[in-house]
C-alpha cells in the first residue's frame, strides 16, 4: 500500500494521452487505472475519446481507396504540362 | 526564400539503408528525364491525391495541391538526398501544401475551443460527469452519414486545433515531425493534440449519449 493519493478527475483527464501512448511512469499509471476502477464518469469520459479517434480516423480513411489507385489521368497529364510549362519560364 | 520541399528534405530522419530504386529515379529526375517525372506522378499521384482530400476535403482543391506538391518537389529535386523514400518526402512536402491552402482560406466562424473542454469543479471531479457513449452511435444514422458528420465535426475545430489533429491523428506523422511542421515545440504539440480530441469528443458526445432510447 502506497501513501501517494489518488488522482483526481481533472489529473485524470490531463493524462489521457500519455495514458494512451503508454508514457505514463509506472505509479502514475496505478493510480490512473485505480481510480478507474472507482470512477464511471472517468471510464466514460476515456472511453468517449478512445471512440473519437478512431471515428476521426475512420471517417478521414474513406479517402484512402486513392492510395490504392492512381492519380487521374486528367491530373498526371495536368502535371506533366505543368513541369515542363515551368521548365521553360 | 527556401522552398518547402528544400525545407523538408533538411528536416527528413536519417534512415538506416537508403533505398536503392529511389535514389535512381532521384538520379533520372534531375537529370530531367521526362519519363522519370511521368512514372513518379503515376506511382505517387494517388497517394498525395488521398493526403490532399483528407486534409482539403474537397476534390478542385485536393487536385490543385497534388499539382503544387509535384511543382514544389521538382523544384527541388537537388534538396533530396535519397536518405527517406520519396513518397515520404512528397507526403510532407503535399501536407504543407495542404496547411497553407486551408490557412488561406476564408472560414466559417469556429468554435471557441475552452467551450469545448471538460469543466471541473474545485475538488477535481468533473462538473457534468460523463455519461457512457452507445458503442454504435444513433442507429438512426448509416456509416456514410456517421463519417461525413465526424468530418464536419472535425472542420469545426478552431484551425490549429485542427491541423494538430490531422497531421497527428490523420497523417500519422510524429510529434517532434508535427512540432517541425506547424514550428512548435514537441510538449505544445502533445498539448493541442489532447485538447483537440477532447473537443473532437465534446462535438460528438450527443451522437452517442443522447440517442440511448
Amino acid at each position: 500500500m502506497n501513501d501517494r493519493p489518488n488522482l483526481s478527475c481533472r489529473e485524470l483527464i490531463d493524462f489521457i494521452a500519455d495514458y494512451l501512448d503508454g508514457s505514463l511512469p509506472p505509479q502514475v499509471r496505478s493510480d490512473f487505472e485505480r481510480h478507474l476502477g472507482v470512477c464511471p464518469s472517468c471510464v466514460s469520459y476515456l472511453d468517449g475519446y478512445r471512440k473519437s479517434m478512431m471515428l476521426g480516423k475512420a471517417a478521414l480513411r474513406d479517402y484512402d481507396d486513392a492510395r490504392l489507385e492512381s492519380a487521374p489521368e486528367s491530373l498526371v497529364r495536368a502535371v506533366l504540362a505543368a513541369r515542363r510549362q515551368s521548365d521553360k519560364a | 526564400m527556401e522552398s518547402t520541399a528544400a525545407r523538408i528534405s533538411q528536416a527528413e530522419p536519417v534512415p538506416s539503408q537508403p533505398p536503392c530504386d529511389d535514389s535512381a529515379l532521384a538520379v533520372r529526375l534531375r537529370a530531367g528525364d521526362e519519363a522519370a517525372f511521368e512514372e513518379l506522378v503515376r506511382s505517387a499521384g494517388g497517394r498525395l491525391l488521398a493526403v490532399s482530400r483528407r486534409m482539403l476535403g474537397n476534390e478542385d482543391d485536393a487536385q490543385d495541391a497534388v499539382q503544387e506538391s509535384f511543382l514544389s518537389a521538382f523544384r527541388s529535386l537537388e534538396a533530396f538526398d535519397g536518405r527517406s523514400q520519396l513518397t515520404t518526402w512528397l507526403h510532407r512536402i503535399a501536407i504543407n501544401v495542404c496547411l497553407m491552402k486551408l490557412r488561406s482560406r476564408r472560414r466559417k466562424p469556429e468554435r471557441q475551443i475552452g467551450d469545448l473542454l471538460p469543466e471541473f469543479l474545485e475538488d477535481g471531479h468533473q462538473r457534468n460527469p460523463s455519461r457512457p457513449w452507445n458503442p454504435e452511435g444513433d442507429p438512426g444514422i448509416e456509416t456514410s452519414e456517421l463519417r461525413a458528420i465526424v468530418r464536419a465535426r472535425i472542420d469545426e475545430l478552431p484551425a490549429p486545433y485542427r491541423e494538430v489533429l490531422l497531421l497527428r491523428d490523420i497523417e500519422e506523422l510524429d510529434t517532434e515531425q508535427t512540432a517541425e511542421m506547424l514550428g512548435m515545440t514537441p510538449a505544445a504539440v502533445k498539448t493541442r493534440l489532447h485538447r483537440a480530441r477532447q473537443a473532437l469528443r465534446a462535438l460528438l458526445e450527443p451522437l452517442f449519449t443522447e440517442v440511448q432510447r
